[in-house]
């Protein structure tokens, strides 16, 4: 073959000399020439293709595999800067990110901050999936409906000159298709929405798919999480447990009536959507009942404080 | 060119786009044209990744059409098919993240479109390489070609836009449109491609099919009930 060997010609005369590649190609050779059905070739062909292949397919996932973990985290911290209400076109996100949100690990029972745990390399979801940092839901008090939770949850704090400006909370749930995972940003009371976004959902385009359009989620800002009690207007910083109600915030079919009372509670279910819009609701009240986050937003809005 | 566009590849560039195309006459890959439609961006990297598989995976095929014992013939088919869409997966992963994101498994199941399948079968095992790519473009284009009408009028009619920008103003925004929410369901390109079917038997009528039974005329008094 004196024309495929021009380019690298040491290349060939080392492969000639070679013992076991003069033994391969014999070996093709013959197999080539076999009948189409004889065994020895269907099973040398089957043998090759399935190496050809599985090196095509293993090069791609592991020279494109950086790329895809830089995409992921990037679109996550997006996400959380969306919610945040930081997002500026064409802002370089990394530094944004790193400049304006610190990342806390809650644990979810007590409602404390656990410093034991590297808050940036902490990935929630996958310890969701580890038995020894998951805790599975008992059947009656899931209603969000993903049946195991991590023990920590991360949580991001956006501060301004020292201070607490909002909480974003990581939540997921059922909706109709699939599991919608998302964010929801709370003003520093732990009380008051900023904002909800979903970043990874299966709903129907259009319909349920809506959750991540603009003009919805901007009606959830201002709405309460919390119900309150009759009287509320005890100052900032003596707010006691016994003053947080249940978790009271959902969807409703139509159009939220802002004159009726209530209505800081409700916010406008999606059209078309009901059983996304109960999704939302249930993964919004689990998240904020004792399962969830209450314990951690009780401490932040009393005088109790959060322990670190 | 003309070494590479002769009378065979011209044929198979063009015949799928109308006369044999892959939707419409043969009536295959419809799952994914039901079900990535409702966008037009969506559509057509769905399009795009389609075509590309379509014209390597034949290629390939037709390469070593000649070695493939007949018995396990499906089964390599499929291994190079799907290592393709692996590859394309990755690849829009790695450099479409948020389209992936949206077309999330129909990507994966381009594996299963009928149309891939049915070119390295009907075409690339018994035709050159370049051929077979010629004539997996080409079925591809096909494809695309139908899934960009169904995804135009399902993207107008059901969301008030096209590729995301604003085309009717949606009530709900102040404006006059009242989105079809049916549009965005998949039946909905049930309807358009039987419309689109329709539309291209009409102009041709030689792809219709014979009918295969004829009902028979009852002569009065025969039969029926008094």
């Amino acid at each position: 073959m004196p024309n495929k060997c021009k380019y690298m010609e040491n290349w060939c005369a080392a492969l000639d000399k070679n013992e076991q590649y003069q033994k391969f190609k014999v070996y093709r050779d013959k197999v080539l020439a076999l009948g189409n059905d004889s065994l020895e070739k269907t099973i040398a062909i089957a043998v090759s293709l399935c190496l050809v292949c599985a090196v095509l397919v293993s090069f791609a996932a592991v020279a494109l595999k950086p790329l895809q973990v830089g995409n992921k985290a990037a679109d996550m911290k997006k996400n959380i800067l969306d919610v945040a209400g930081l997002l500026e076109d064409g802002a370089d996100i990394n530094a944004a990110f790193s400049e304006k949100i610190e990342s806390k690990i809650v644990d979810l029972e007590t409602g404390d901050y656990v410093d034991s745990v590297n808050a940036e390399e902490y990935d929630q979801r996958k310890a969701a999936k580890d038995p020894a940092q998951s805790i599975l839901i008992p059947k009656d008090k899931d209603i969000a409906h993903i049946r195991v939770k991590a023990k920590y949850a991360k949580v991001f704090l956006v501060k301004e000159g020292g201070a607490i400006k909002s909480i974003i909370l990581p939540i997921n749930g059922y909706g109709l298709w699939s599991t919608l995972y998302g964010f929801l940003s709370l003003e520093a009371d732990g009380q008051t929405v900023q904002s909800i976004n979903f970043y990874d959902q299966a709903e129907t385009p259009g319909l349920g798919g809506e959750v991540v359009n603009p003009v919805w989620r901007a009606l959830w800002k201002g709405k309460k999480v919390y119900a309150e009690t009759d009287q509320p207007s005890l100052e900032k910083g003596l707010i006691t447990e016994a003053d947080i109600g249940e978790p009271a915030l959902s969807l409703i079919k139509g159009t939220v009536d802002t004159s009726k009372a209530g209505s800081q509670y409700q916010v406008d279910g999606l059209a078309g959507a009901t059983l996304t819009s109960t999704g939302v609701t249930n993964l919004v009240r689990y998240w904020t009942s004792n399962e969830g986050f209450a314990s951690y937003l009780k401490k932040v809005r009393t005088v109790k404080g959060v322990k670190s | 060119m003309s070494a590479i566009l002769n009378d065979e590849t011209k044929k198979v560039l063009v015949t799928p786009l109308v006369n044999d195309n892959p939707i419409t006459l043969q009536v295959l890959g419809i799952c994914s044209a039901l079900a990535v439609t409702s966008q037009m961006s969506t559509s057509l990297i769905m399009a795009l990744a389609l075509t590309l598989v379509t014209a390597f995976s034949s290629a390939a095929i037709s390469a070593i059409r000649n070695h493939i014992p007949s018995s396990i013939r499906i089964i390599v088919q499929m291994t190079i098919i799907a290592s393709l869409v692996i590859v394309v997966d990755q690849l829009l992963k790695a450099f479409a993240y948020d389209v992936s994101k949206q077309l999330s498994v129909f990507v994966g199941l381009i594996i299963t479109n009928c149309i891939v399948m049915g070119r390295a079968e009907g075409y690339a095992m018994k035709n050159p390489p370049l051929e077979s790519f010629m004539d997996g473009i080409g079925n591809g284009l096909g494809y695309s070609l139908i899934l960009i009408i169904v995804a135009f009028f399902r993207e107008t009619l059901g969301s008030g836009k096209l590729l995301g920008i604003e085309v009717f103003k949606l009530v709900k925004d102040g404006g006059w449109y009242d989105p079809n929410g049916l549009m965005l369901l998949p039946p909905s390109a049930f309807f358009i491609i039987g419309l689109i079917i329709w539309g291209v038997r009409q102009w041709k009528p030689n792809q219709a099919e014979k009918v295969e039974f004829k009902i028979m005329s009852i002569a009065h008094g025969e039969g029926g009930h008094h």
